[in-house]
């Protein structure tokens, strides 16, 4: 017993050194890394002059953080966590009854989205709600919308499409220019800027899905910029890098407008005061409703025969010839139905904004798109729309973060930080769940009873 | 016809004729012919790297031969020529169905799913294209209800109806087996090409696949091209046995034919140094006799 204890001791003893060692090391791994990143900044000054600052006190506190976290990390937290995991491992497995918010986890997630602008409304005001309903309602689920999209391309047929974006463009400018020239409505472009996309896809998918792995990658990857050099250059129709403006507003199915002047101005009819709130309102939903037809058409194709090709598709191509089914059609329909998700919510986006341009079409986006889908699970769209909220609203969140200039110094700015955030989030996550946040997936059929697929059966795809 | 076939009626249901496959330098298959019968299971065994493999992928369309005609006979008397069609067309339009050396299942998908994504032609059609069926027709829903009850025929008759709700990938490797063939025989197939479909079993699970390929042929009356190793299996099941050494045919005919037949045991068991003139003045003369009838 003494002799344990003894030994235990020693290694404490150890432990303390070797955290000590490693946070030093880290300390200076980290002051290598950033003394030319975050030490020295160049500006311009009011004669156009470079001047360089020196910000010591702000890589002082990368350096600490980097070598005290090292040592927290090595000295106390995974100490820790290892001898958790040691007694979860030595207690027997109990199966735990699911709790009732997480078996109903969706429907209490739509429920609350469709009472949320009431809820920004009752506790900002209508003007303090704008930022509520736009800046995250709208904004996060424009990226669930887009991601669920990419999700049926990647997570269900197991091709990578790095390229996404692209339909997103096509949308958003097959609304903005159609509105303009032809005068045409939402409502009834919504549905032709869905078609366009999936006629994209369709024309992209067929030299290209002959292609496996990296290779479709990157073909997708230079498809995307092609999208988005033509958009720049041929300036007679899309005007190039100075993007379309003006784009006309929707309306609630023709009843009612949100254009000020109309005789049918939303807020006139009901006797509101005016504010822009109401119509960003009346976006939150219909994205809202545009995210949960994406939703909807997913799982009852997850359960149709093309759905179960794909994912088969997505397991083992050679398996599915052996068994007849024609992949090359099949992958053509995964791409033509994510591309025309990508173009609903392009058309959705040209409205919102009022303006395109592709600024707003750079590979960064399908990027973005792509590391949802994977964080969340591919293939889950719970785990998607959590891995949309979080990193989303995140980088959002960021902007909020006023109480950082305090620590920083007043020219810090932390939306600047997001992609660095973004990264190490996705960092973190793979390490901790390197299958997403929901790696299993649901089976579409069953005899007995429904069991989910743990992850360490399913396969990414291969091309 | 080979000697010591003894079969009642010539319907053939596969032909191959003069098929040759080359690999760069490498001819992997020469000149290579023989029939499959009707009904019958025809095992085709052979030393490692003969050829058996590629034979079956010039079969099934994942190779295009370098040379030669296969034709597939349907029970209605339709013709195929395999050869000219691709992968997916020969299961489809050919009906013939294939299993891999390894094993090749979805498992990711529970056993059910793998036995649904089978179905998947029939299903297409029942749902319209899938859009039918998304708009909720009730044929569609006719019709996955049916492919389900087939599904369930063929877990029963592969004893894996208790693991109907696990993941493929979740299964012994006995049940795996029977599960990529009662996969196979969910595209309803005139014709199953099995690749070692006994390779890496216990003697136990090798029974019950021996069980499930008699049941096959007797239930559904799908014939079986079978690639075997092991002797025991192939002379207890098969009704005809073709044997290829070095991608050619050295011997065809009934399983008491071919392991009598001094080609094949040379070619099985190999032979000392100083015993190969003796083979080779033995293979010859069992040629002059063969030249005859031919
Ligand atoms: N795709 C291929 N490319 C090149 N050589 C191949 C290929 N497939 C098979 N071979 C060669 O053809 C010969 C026969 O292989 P195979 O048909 O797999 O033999 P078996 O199945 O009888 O063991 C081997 O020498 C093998 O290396
Ligand atoms: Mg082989």
């Amino acid at each position: 017993m003494s002799n344990i204890s003894n030994t235990h001791e020693s290694a404490g003893g150890n432990l303390t050194a070797r955290a000590l060692r490693e946070g030093v090391f880290a300390g200076l791994v980290s002051l290598g890394l950033f003394v030319l990143f975050v030490g020295l900044e160049t500006t311009q000054n009011i004669r156009n002059e470079l001047v360089l600052n020196q910000r010591w006190g702000l890589l002082a506190i990368f350096v600490a953080v980097a070598a005290v976290g090292r040592f927290l990390m090595v000295a106390y937290i995974r100490p820790r966590l290892e001898a958790r995991k040691a007694s979860a491992s030595a207690k027997p497995v109990t199966e735990e009854q699911e709790g009732f918010f997480r078996r109903n986890f969706s429907k209490i997630a739509i429920a609350f989205l469709l009472v949320y602008p009431f809820i920004a409304v009752a506790i900002f005001g209508v003007q303090g709600s704008l930022k509520w309903v736009d800046n995250f309602g709208i904004q996060i689920l424009i990226y669930v919308m887009l991601a669920w999209g990419l999700n049926i391309v990647v997570g269900l047929a197991g091709l990578l499409d790095l390229g996404y974006v692209a339909f997103y463009a096509v949308g958003a400018y097959s609304y903005a220019l159609l509105s303009q020239q032809f005068g045409l409505s939402f409502w009834a472009l919504l549905p032709l800027a869905g078609i366009l996309a999936a006629f994209w896809g369709i024309i992209l998918g067929f030299p290209v899905l002959r292609l496996k792995g990296d290779y479709l990658a990157i073909v997708t990857l230079a498809f995307g910029e092609i999208i988005r050099l033509v958009l720049i250059n041929w300036t007679d129709v899309t005007r190039g890098t100075f993007g379309v403006s003006g784009i006309p507003k929707a309306s609630v199915f023709g009843i009612w407008s949100f254009d000020v002047g109309a005789p049918n101005y939303f807020a006139k009819a009901f006797g509101l005061p005016m504010s822009s709130a109401y119509y960003k309102i009346f976006l939150f939903y219909l994205i809202l409703a545009l995210a949960l037809l994406t939703a909807y058409v997913t799982i009852r194709l997850r359960r149709m025969p093309i759905g179960r090709a794909w994912e088969a598709l997505r397991e083992d191509e050679i398996a599915c010839r052996s068994l007849g089914i024609n992949t090359v059609t099949t992958k053509l329909t995964a791409f033509a139905t994510g591309a025309m998700f990508g173009g609903f919510a392009g058309s959705f986006f040209a409205v919102r904004q009022g303006f395109v341009s592709p600024e707003s079409f750079v590979f960064l986006e399908s990027a973005i798109i792509l590391s949802i889908v994977v964080l969340g699970g591919m293939g889950s769209l719970v785990g998607i729309a959590i891995a949309a909220v979080v990193m989303v609203g995140g980088t959002e969140l960021l902007r909020e973060m006023t109480f950082l200039k305090a620590i920083f110094g007043p020219d810090f700015t932390p939306e600047l930080y997001r992609m660095l955030i973004f990264g190490l989030a996705m960092v973190v996550v793979m390490v901790w769940k390197p299958r997403g946040f929901v790696g299993s997936r649901e089976p579409t059929a069953f005899l007995k009873e429904r069991k989910a697929v743990s992850s360490s059966f399913t396969t990414e795809g291969h091309g | 016809m080979a000697p010591g076939t003894n079969t009642m009626t010539n319907d053939p249901i596969l032909k191959v004729e003069h098929l040759s496959m080359r690999f760069g330098g490498l001819m992997a298959i020469n000149d290579f012919s023989f029939e499959a019968q009707r009904g019958e299971i025809t095992a085709l065994i052979g030393p490692n790297g003969a050829g058996k493999t590629t034979v079956f992928n010039c079969v099934t369309g994942f190779y295009k031969p370098t040379m030669g005609m296969i034709i597939m006979r349907q029970k209605g008397g339709r013709e195929f020529l395999l050869e000219r069609m691709a992968d997916f067309e020969i299961t489809r339009d050919a009906k013939v169905a294939r299993t891999f050396q390894n094993i090749r299942l979805f498992s990711g998908l529970t056993v059910l799913e793998n036995l649904l994504v089978a179905q998947h032609n029939m299903l297409m059609k029942a749902s319209g294209y899938t859009f039918l069926g998304l708009l909720g027709f009730p044929a569609y829903k006719k019709a996955s209800a049916e492919s389900i009850e087939i599904a369930k025929y063929w877990l029963e008759k592969a004893n894996l109806i208790e693991r109907a709700d696990d993941p493929a990938g979740d299964l012994p490797y006995g049940a795996q087996r029977r599960l990529e063939i009662a996969r196979a025989m969910c595209t309803g197939p005139e014709f199953l090409c099995l690749d070692e479909p006994a390779a890496g079993l216990n003697p136990r699970e090798s029974l019950a696949l021996n069980e499930l390929l008699r049941s096959i042929r007797k239930d559904s009356g799908t014939s079986i091209l079978l690639i075997e190793h092991d002797m025991s299996v192939v002379m207890e099941i098969s009704d005809h046995v073709v044997v290829l050494e070095y991608g050619q045919k050295i011997s065809d005919g009934t399983p008491e034919h071919v392991k009598n037949d001094p080609k094949v045991i040379a070619a099985y068991l190999g032979v000392e140094d100083d015993e190969v003139e003796e083979v080779i003045e033995e293979i010859e003369e069992i040629e002059e006799t063969q030249g005859g009838t031919h």
